[in-house]
């Protein structure tokens, strides 16, 4: 290992990690929104939507994120829809995300028991302090390991961002290989920065987590 | 002649020229190939691992959670490199990308179903153990008549989970030069850059469809089961 190779090597790993995180939160931002919307539209059986909501779902859960990037970046500009590798990497990952949120968001909705509401209502509470101040809290503590282990995930995700030539941490990392052969450092400076970006995402969400479990029910 | 203009303009029409659609499914299967291997290695191992981590043994329980950290933390994007480029290098010997590839989809599926084994073993409360015992039952009809019955009720629909996971991660390969479906995907666009120029599209909406083929109907069976067993 050379360390004077990885002091050079360092600011360009820095930029990427930059753009890595940029790209990755607010593709986050948008997988959050989005898995919102959907299980709002399911909970709430908007018609035709929640339907069209529920193949989403299927669709970007049963496929690779890889595989939708291509989709996006190279299928459909033949269609005349063309986006720049920056935001179709915030796309891809926003719809991606959006099914695993909305999955997340739905099942903790869910495990709400019918009984909730109708006791709120009994109390003389309305349908919507009912579902804000009753349902609400309760759904979103059942969610929020889902929720942080999909946060987890779709920073890992970003890995492929590569594929659709953004200058990521791959990308960076794959490239100064080549260029240099000097395999081993730029490895270890991947590792390093893959850890920098996840290891503070993982540990905060163990503590959101740990939060979280004192608001359960029944425990 | 609509039908083939609409196909044309859709770039769809390339699929049916010479074995190109076979090509795409041979695509498909050397990257499912990976992922079954994996599959089979993971659960395999994962099973023994995720027993071993029930043990009380400090030693196992610090180096077993190491390596779930690890592989929780890294991607698989930047494992698959640490192998293929990393210890082809350090250690000078030669990897195949394929066998690369079923190294650290084992290493990474094996943590993942050794936890699902350990979360699914201690869900298991402590009175099943002592009905048992109470009823007169010895340690291995105990496992055998309760603990394990209703471990594997909650292991398979997690486990059939992790299949369609590694599936779809399976894709990555490319990424490390294995020739599979997208290779073949854009080698055939490549292919008909002049003949066909919406190619693209027709060929990964494709490619896209596959996948969803490949691993909806396993969710769908997840689902189901899990939905069977909520009660049991």
């Amino acid at each position: 290992m050379d360390f004077s190779v990885i002091a050079k090597y360092l600011p360009l790993y820095e930029k990427a990690l930059l753009l890595t995180v940029r790209i990755g939160w607010m593709g986050i931002f948008l997988a959050i929104l989005i898995g919102l919307l959907c299980a709002a539209a399911i909970r709430f059986r908007i018609p035709v939507l929640s339907g069209i909501v529920k193949a989403y779902i299927e669709v970007f859960r049963n496929t690779p994120l890889l595989v939708q990037l291509f989709f996006i970046y190279f299928g459909l500009p033949k269609l005349g829809i063309s986006v720049d590798a920056e935001h179709c990497g915030m796309i891809g990952l926003g719809l991606l995300g959006g099914a695993y949120m909305a999955e997340a968001f739905r099942s903790g909705l869910e495990t709400v028991e019918v009984i909730q509401r109708e006791s709120a209502l009994s109390l003389g509470m309305t349908e919507r302090q009912a579902f804000f101040y009753v349902i609400l809290p309760q759904a979103v503590s059942v969610s929020v390991p889902a929720f942080v282990a999909n946060i987890i995930f779709l920073l890992k995700e970003t890995s492929v961002f590569s594929a659709i030539s953004l200058m990521d941490l791959m990308f960076t990392a794959k490239d100064l290989i080549g260029l240099y052969y000097r395999t081993t450092e730029c490895l270890f400076l991947l590792v390093v920065f893959y850890l920098i970006m996840l290891l503070p995402a993982s540990v905060l969400g163990s503590l959101l987590e740990r939060r979280a479990r004192f608001a359960g029910f029944g425990e | 002649m609509v039908e083939f203009g609409l196909l044309q303009n859709f770039g769809f029409d390339v699929l049916f020229k010479g074995s190109n659609m076979l090509r795409l499914l041979q695509g498909l299967w050397v990257a499912l190939r990976i992922s079954l291997i994996s599959v089979a290695l993971s659960i395999g191992l994962g099973l023994i691992v995720g027993a071993v981590m029930t043990l009380k043994n400090p030693v196992i329980k610090a180096v077993t959670r190491v390596y779930l950290e690890i592989v929780r933390i890294l991607p698989q994007m930047v494992m698959l490199f640490l192998v293929f480029f990393g210890t082809t290098r350090i250690f000078g010997w030669n990897l195949s990308a394929e066998l690369s590839a079923v190294i650290v989809f084992t290493f990474w599926g094996t943590a993942e179903m050794a936890d699902l084994v350990r979360g699914s073993l201690i869900s298991i409360p402590r009175h099943q153990y002592e009905s048992g015992a109470a009823l007169g039952m010895t340690l291995p009809q105990i496992y055998r008549y309760i603990v394990i019955p209703q471990t594997v009720r909650r292991l398979i629909p997690l486990s059939i989970n992790l299949i369609t996971r590694m599936i779809k991660t399976t894709s990555l390969v490319m990424m490390i030069g294995v020739v599979e479906v997208l290779k073949v995907g854009q080698q055939i666009i490549e292919a008909n850059r002049k003949a066909s120029p919406n190619a693209a599209f027709g060929v990964f909406a494709t490619v896209f469809a596959l996948y969803f083929i490949a691993c909806w109907p396993i969710s769908l069976l997840a689902k189901q089961l899990e939905k069977r067993w909520k009660d049991a």
